[in-house]
């Protein structure tokens, strides 16, 4: 275990540094795009009924996919990575972002009218916030999927944890394996953990006693 | 271009789903049953999800080795969630009434459980199969790497060598793979719950999974 860490140490908490990078900034992108798409989807029901269900066809695609083509035309650059893991992240924080709008129930909307609000004012003000649980669920998929599918950054060459994965699987190494999967697992874990906490913080007073 | 691999990724897929039905079943009973272990049972299976399924896979091969069974437990351990869930979800949300009825009727406890509690939560169970099935299929794309074969080593090996139609052909066999199971099964699921009227709340939680991670 010791030597382990001797020789590895270092190595390891840059691949968590890196690691970590991925994922935060392509989610934090990722959402905010989600989150302007969901809410543009929302107020245009005539086009979303034709965009949502391509968007679940195109969720099927594997982020290994993503990463594989993206990187066949813009070649082994961080940005690779970046570009395919914000791709990814986005698809769970836009349908739950739409889903949320579309599920805040028509009484509220029209309470929210009836108080005078304009509708960027109902959508700031009243939608949004009762929506917010259902979108911090998807940012959590988001999260989740993402610190997954950036073990495969190390695919093209691009370090994280993935590499630690990659060079034991190959090299038939147990204790790179494990020193590559256990952090990525923790990382998920507590990365998910964090965003249940939030998720519970941003549940509408009112709502709570609602809420499971 | 290679429908064994097709079938190869059909057949990891459908032996894990299988055996995550008889796992999972059985689980998310006792989590309705057994008050004591119902958080235990939930939050393990939200654990095991949350693991990126690389890592699981790489744990599970320095105990099992390289090859198909090491893909297909790890499949099961990650697709427990939906199916364990929903069965809860499904059981617990039964209308108080329907179940003081069957009571009241003169059922036991498992007699009970199987005539009358089970088929009313039969569409959120299937539910949360579907959901399984489908991140099956794109779960299994990672057993490339610890020796599963499948699509993921046709799409792999694409990469590898930069070969554009090996992707794509790798791609959409999944794709095509993932949304028949989706639609077919939701399909069967709109029947089932035609005849639902029975439940009161079954508030269908299809905590959507996505199929990709």
């Amino acid at each position: 275990m010791n030597d382990f860490f001797r020789l590895y140490g270092a190595k390891l908490w840059n691949a968590i540094g890196i690691h970590l990078v991925y994922v935060l900034v392509s989610v934090s992108i990722g959402f905010v795009i989600a989150l302007a798409l969901g809410i543009l989807l929302s107020r245009l029901p005539r086009i979303s009924r034709y965009v949502l269900p391509v968007i679940s066809v195109v969720q099927t695609i594997p982020g290994i996919v993503f990463i594989g083509i993206l990187f066949l035309y813009t070649g082994m650059v961080p940005a690779t990575v970046f570009i395919a893991l914000t791709i990814y992240a986005i698809f769970p924080v836009l349908k739950n972002t739409y889903t949320g709008l579309i599920g805040v129930s028509q009484e509220y909307k029209e309470a929210a009218k009836g108080c005078g609000m304009s509708s960027l004012q109902s959508l700031f003000w009243v939608e949004l916030p009762l929506a917010l649980p259902e979108i911090i669920g998807g940012l959590r998929m988001s999260t989740i999927y993402t610190v997954s599918w950036a073990v495969l950054a190390s695919m093209i060459g691009l370090g994280g944890l993935g590499d630690f994965v990659y060079i034991g699987v190959s090299t038939n190494n147990n204790t790179l394996i494990i020193a590559g999967a256990i952090p990525a697992a923790i990382l998920a874990v507590g990365l998910g953990l964090i965003i249940d906490w939030i998720q519970k913080k941003v549940v509408p007073k009112g709502l709570r006693r609602e809420i499971r | 271009m290679n429908l064994s691999m097709v079938l190869e990724h059909l057949y990891i897929v459908l032996a894990s789903v299988l055996l995550t039905i008889l796992i999972g079943l059985p689980l998310g009973i006792l989590a309705y049953m057994k008050k004591s272990v119902r958080s235990v049972i939930l939050w393990t299976a939200d654990i095991l999800q949350t693991i990126p399924a690389l890592a699981l896979l790489g744990i599970l091969m320095v105990f099992l080795g390289a090859g198909k069974p090491t893909v297909i437990i790890g499949l099961i351990l990650y697709s427990l969630l939906p199916v364990v869930h929903n069965t809860y979800l499904g059981l617990n949300n039964i209308d108080p009434a329907v179940k003081e009825v069957a009571t009241g009727m003169g059922m036991s406890r498992w007699y009970r459980l199987i005539h009358v509690e089970i088929p009313i939560a039969f569409p959120v169970i299937f539910t949360g199969i579907r959901i399984a099935t489908v991140t099956a299929v794109g779960v299994a794309v990672f057993g490339t790497f610890v020796g599963g074969g499948g699509l993921g080593s046709i799409i792999y090996q694409g990469i590898r060598i930069e070969n554009m139609r090996m992707i794509l052909f790798g791609t959409l066999s999944l794709m095509i793979m993932a949304v028949l199971f989706d639609s077919v099964m939701a399909a069967i699921e709109k029947r089932l719950n035609r005849h639902e009227s029975t439940t009161s709340n079954t508030s269908n939680k299809s905590s959507e999974v996505e199929p990709g991670a």
